[in-house]
């Protein structure tokens, strides 16, 4: 596996002219700018890593004279803080992104899904909104964008669950397929796209595919904007190349004393310290939306852990039996076996669980549980059991 | 308890009657009154023509469409990982004693709500909170009891 | 058609099929619970699971459709281990108090568990930790939280079949319930009590409030004089909670069961179902000519059928300023209760204050209806204890009677007879068709024009029907009628229902009478009838009830002895001072959440 090493990098918040860029982007045809996305190997920042290029191109080829865009700013994986400052600087970048996907895929309606924690942010991003749309019709571009509020709700950045929501029900993830670029919000073709995504997308249009892979790996390509926090001197928001090893990035932002990081927020992977130089930060190692959490030896990761399993429980939209069920049996069973109240044998039985859970949830969510929970038992099994 | 009056249908008015316009109905409610009372609900339903339990249903699953009595000013505390290593442990201590609520209740006067939530987005400045829609961050025991004087005196 | 292929074996199938039909095609059954065949898609409980090749997660089998070349196989060890974890997962969320529960060997979760869960189970208790509660508030029904696998088929019935929605998903997470608006109790919302919901519920959350030790008491209590009626629609499905399949008429041996079950007198709601028609024919003819003749302006039409519990509910609820409209008779349950305690009490020397009144339905609303306040018309309780369906097949158990093997019998007399237009109540169109018998030929004085009486327009499983009847050749005394074109409109499923109204209301319903059935197929697909239920049982029900009428001597309402002798010697004629007085009544406004 490729490792560029730790470097910074300053393209996301980088001031444009959306004008310009977008006058750029218009003149290309939709399948040229499908082609430059495709040629940059740009894989979702939200966390999936699904390839942004075959998203628009399937959504592109479906007939249908409704289609939409979606910005899923509905960033709630703890941890993860980027989209805040990206749509707090620079969300003339997110909604250019927009109506450039719009124009890959022929949708000419956008929806940003904005979480409500992120509220307070509303005034701001309605005036650039204006003069958005302003110069999007001095351009003579047909396309405007709608923001739809979130109000408290994890599992509604799961994109089925973000158009339930949308559509004014319960955020409950649908069945699929059919799958979003073929059936998304209101059951039109919809690709829906992580708020860097849609910045990264409108950066490679600016600076084109060729510009963008000299960063990153092969199967990584460009920077990530990653959020770092917990026990480390410089918590805040940095950019920087993909295909580095966990231990480059603790040597940099690390206290001198780091125990494990989780990579990926509560529905990541734990890394202890042992596996910190053989693996790689990025969809070829383990994958990230950006939040980076450090822990040094005073934590105790049977606290990390019941904290996210806490979480998991309360955020599951509880629909599917494994999650529903299963986070609170994950729960409960640490608990126990912390108290000595269960056998400490009983975390093999939760480990096999863990795995049902993965294989038989109905979304992402549920899924996902299972990564912290064995990455954390499986390399900290003493501070679950003592 | 607030009297819906016109309320609803200002807001149908304004956001249609369709399905989907019910999140933002609620929503704009709940920003005026921070909760959903039972008349408010059943408004809701006359005018969108679906049922209470509906719009009962809906609201309950989202964390700030309350449907319990909530104060003029909601705090909430973020209880996810980070801010729990940074100290959020001794910001509720700060809060209850202050307020004289435990997390979960109401003060009498119906001026504050304290309750803890899942992880809002400033880890990096742990511990934080939302007090109705703004966020206060790296927060201490001293500087949170300010912010709260401050509320109080408004 | 696409080709895949299932445990290695080839299919063909349509576009569209999901993968469970597929697998059904070859005679594999994949266990289910969420999945109903009346209801949507949920694809939620996670049972149906099975492997797709190339898949990187087990695929849920009743929400995803076939593909072309598709592999699956269902029964792998990765499938099978995480089936077992699931059913263990339902479990530990589950209070399993089998051996208390009603539905004790008719439970879902029970048979999953069975076959796929049985020895030790690993996970930990779930239901020690859970606030959970049991609503008995309704009079109907009981919605027990702790045994609710969240499967949300009640919701789904609500909503999609019944168009009440008085049920919904609520909260999320480890907190998720089905709950009404606001936690209220079920007695204090919209719900219909129409039972439609307890009739899908795969465990013992939703269960009637039975009376089963309160008629047992009543029975073998010296001092009482206990007296049952049966419905149409109990006859032709009882047999399938005692072992008989669905469709097999078993009315005399129900007729000797109840006997020896010891009742003192076993009587046919049928009776009263043909004096309803005289009571509602009247009515109707009344209002016609009030309104079409007269331009009496107070009244409104179309009339409404008003034997539907319901059906009654759901326009309190819904649609209160649509009251006027409704028929004024009672049920037929109801005027048989106000009976019982008069006439009957009279005719037979007893005083009715010994009279307890029984009713076999297959119904729950009913025993919301016999509770209102306003059946008291004969000055006491008029029916005193409803029994569904399932209910009276647990009493024959409990007794002992070897059902298969009794012999037929036949109801007692007065209010025991009753006409093949009576027995077809229990199908939707059965009320229409039995009030069109008699309404046309009083009018004509000539039998409806359909070959044998069977009214075939109004038959059948399609939602909404629509007739029109050329009213020509009328009697004198009828005459204001000549060339009238009746149209009536038929509705079963409150859904159905729903969208009648909304037509009423938006001015664009012509029709002169409507009737409306609660119930999926009418009463047949009733809330106390034995479960499970779906179309196709439905529908053998329902060609048994028909059979029914064709095998009846006398199949029309103004035929039946038993009604022309209780208007000779007690009510006088239909509509009169003491009719109304007994067989009517009046409905309330009620909140609508």
């Amino acid at each position: 596996m490729e490792n560029k090493g730790l470097n910074k990098v300053d393209l996301i918040f980088e001031k444009i002219d959306n004008q310009e860029v977008l006058t750029k982007g218009f003149k290309m045809s939709k399948d040229e700018i499908i082609q430059e996305i495709l040629d940059s190997g740009l894989k979702g920042r939200g966390g999936a890593g699904f390839p942004t290029g075959m998203k628009w191109k399937f959504t592109a080829e479906e007939k249908s004279p409704e289609k939409y865009i979606v910005c899923n700013a509905d960033e709630g994986e703890p941890g993860t803080f980027k989209d805040r400052e990206i749509l707090d600087r620079v969300s003339n970048k997110v909604h250019g992104g927009m109506a450039i996907a719009g124009k890959a895929i022929g949708a000419k309606k956008g929806i940003v899904y904005l979480r409500g924690e992120y509220r307070y942010l509303l005034p701001k991003l309605m005036i650039e909104l204006d003069s958005f749309h302003k110069m999007i019709k001095k351009i003579g571009y047909d396309f405007e964008i709608e923001y739809r509020m979130g109000s408290g709700a994890y599992i509604c950045g799961e994109e089925s669950a973000l158009f339930e929501s949308i559509e004014g029900k319960r955020g409950e993830p649908r069945n699929k397929p059919p799958y979003p670029t073929v059936s998304g919000v209101y059951g039109k073709p919809t690709s829906i796209n992580n708020v860097e995504t849609l910045v990264t997308a409108m950066m490679i249009v600016q600076h084109g595919a060729k510009n963008f892979i000299k960063y990153g790996t092969k199967d990584s390509r460009g920077s990530k904007v990653f959020s770092v926090s917990g026990d480390t001197p410089t918590p805040g928001i940095f950019e920087l190349e993909l295909g580095m090893t966990v231990q480059q990035f603790v040597n940099e932002f690390g206290d001198g004393d780091t125990k494990a990081v989780q990579v990926g927020g509560a529905s990541g992977f734990c890394v202890p310290r042992k596996k910190f130089a053989e693996t790689i930060i990025g969809f070829e190692g383990v994958p990230t939306g950006g939040s980076m959490k450090l822990f040094n030896s005073s934590r105790s990761m049977y606290n990390v852990l019941h904290n996210y399993l806490e979480f998991f429980t309360e955020e599951s939209c509880g629909q599917c039996t494994p999650c529903r069920v299963g986070c609170q049996q994950l729960l409960k069973g640490v608990e126990k076996v912390k108290k000595g109240e269960a056998k400490s044998t009983y975390l093999n039985e939760l480990m096999k669980l863990a795995d049902t859970m993965k294989i038989a949830a109905k979304c992402g969510l549920g899924q996902s549980v299972g990564n912290a929970f064995k990455s954390i038992v499986g390399n900290f099994k003493e501070e679950i059991i003592y | 308890m607030y009297q819906v009056g016109n309320l609803v249908k200002e807001l149908s008015d304004k956001h249609g009657h369709e399905r989907e316009s019910l999140m933002p109905i609620l929503q704009a409610i709940v920003q005026k009154h921070n909760y959903l009372t039972d008349e408010a609900m059943v408004e809701v339903a006359r005018e969108l023509d679906i049922s209470a339990a509906e719009v009962y249903g809906t609201a309950s699953f989202y964390t700030f469409l309350d449907t319990q009595v909530k104060g003029k000013y909601v705090i909430r505390v973020c209880k996810t990982i980070t801010c729990s290593m940074k100290g959020k442990s001794d910001i509720i201590q700060t809060l209850e004693e202050m307020l004289n609520i435990k997390v979960g209740e109401t003060t009498p006067d119906k001026q504050f709500s304290l309750i803890e939530t899942n992880c809002i987005g400033w880890c990096h400045k742990a511990p934080a909170i939302l007090i109705n829609d703004l966020p206060f961050t790296e927060l201490t025991p001293v500087k949170v009891t300010e912010i709260i004087k401050d509320y109080m005196q408004k | 058609m696409i080709n895949l292929l299932i445990n290695d074996q080839k299919v063909a199938v349509q576009k569209g099929t999901t993968v469970l039909a597929a697998a059904r095609k070859l005679k594999i059954n994949i266990p289910t619970l969420c999945n109903h065949d009346d209801l949507c898609v949920a694809g939620n409980c996670r049972v149906c699971i099975v492997e797709q090749k190339g898949a990187r997660t087990l695929i849920a089998s009743c929400a995803t459709p076939v593909a072309e070349g598709m592999e699956i196989h269902t029964n792998t060890l990765k499938v099978r281990n995480a089936r077992k974890h699931i059913v263990e997962l339902l479990l530990s969320e589950h209070r399993s108090d089998c051996t208390k529960c009603y539905k004790n060997q008719n439970c879902e979760l029970q048979s999953l568990a069975n076959d796929f869960a049985f020895g030790d189970h690993v996970f930990l208790d779930l239901v020690e930790d859970k606030k959970y509660s049991i609503d008995r508030s309704s009079a109907s029904f009981i919605k027990d939280d702790s045994k609710c696998i969240r499967c949300q088929r009640c919701v789904r019935t609500c909503s999609e079949l019944q168009s009440v929605a008085a049920i919904t998903v609520a909260n999320k997470g480890a907190n998720q319930k089905i709950s009404s608006f606001h936690n209220r109790p079920m007695s204090q919302v919209v719900c219909t009590n129409c039972g439609q919901c307890v009739n899908r519920c795969p465990t013992g959350a939703l269960v009637e409030k039975t009376s089963i030790d309160q008629v047992w008491d009543a029975i073998y209590d010296p001092d009482k004089h206990v007296v049952v009626q049966t419905a149409p629609a109990v006859r032709v499905a009882l047999g399938e909670d005692l072992g008989y399949d669905p469709g097999e008429r078993v009315t005399g041996k129900m007729v000797n069961a109840l006997r020896q079950l010891g009742f003192n007198s076993v009587l046919d709601t049928d009776f009263s179902a043909d004096l309803t028609i005289m009571e509602e024919g009247t009515e109707l003819l009344v209002r016609l000519k009030k309104a079409l003749v007269d331009g009496d302006k107070s009244i409104s039409l179309p009339m409404f059928t008003s034997c539907s519990p319901g059906w009654i509910k759901f326009v309190e609820h819904k649609y209160p300023e649509f009251l006027p409209n409704m028929s004024t008779c009672k049920s037929p349950q109801q005027m048989f209760g106000a009976l019982a305690k008069t006439f009957y009490a009279k005719k037979n020397n007893i005083d009715p204050s010994k009279i307890v009144s029984v009713s076999i339905m297959p119904c729950t609303a009913k025993k919301f209806e016999a509770d209102r306040p306003e059946m008291r018309s004969s000055g006491f309780k008029d029916v005193d204890f409803v029994l569904t369906t399932r209910e009276l097949a647990v009493m024959i158990k409990q007794a002992g009677i070897d059902f298969r093997n009794i012999e037929e019998a036949n109801y007692d007399s007065i209010m025991g007879n009753s006409t093949g237009a009576a027995v077809i109540f229990g199908a939707t169109g059965g009320v229409m068709e039995a009030a069109l018998r008699t309404a046309y030929e009083i009018v004509t004085g000539r039998e409806v024009p359909f070959g044998n009486l069977n009214i075939t327009p109004v038959r059948g499983m399609e939602g909404v029907k629509e007739a029109t009847i050329k009213i020509e050749g009328c009697v004198e005394a009828w005459k204001f009628l000549e060339g009238a074109e009746l149209k009536v409109a038929i509705a079963h499923g409150l859904a159905n229902a729903n969208k009648i109204m909304k037509m009423v209301r938006d001015g664009k319903a012509t029709y002169h009478f409507v009737e409306i059935m609660a119930c999926p197929g009418g009463c047949i697909g009733g809330g106390g009838q034995p479960i499970p239920t779906n179309l196709k049982i439905r529908q053998k029900r329902m060609a048994a009830i028909y059979a029914e009428d064709e095998h009846k001597e006398l199949r029309k309402s103004h035929l039946n002895p038993d009604v022309i002798a209780i208007y000779k010697e007690f009510l006088d004629q239909p509509n009169s001072h003491k009719s109304h007085e007994l067989l009517h009544t009046h409905y309330v406004e009620r909140d609508n959440y």
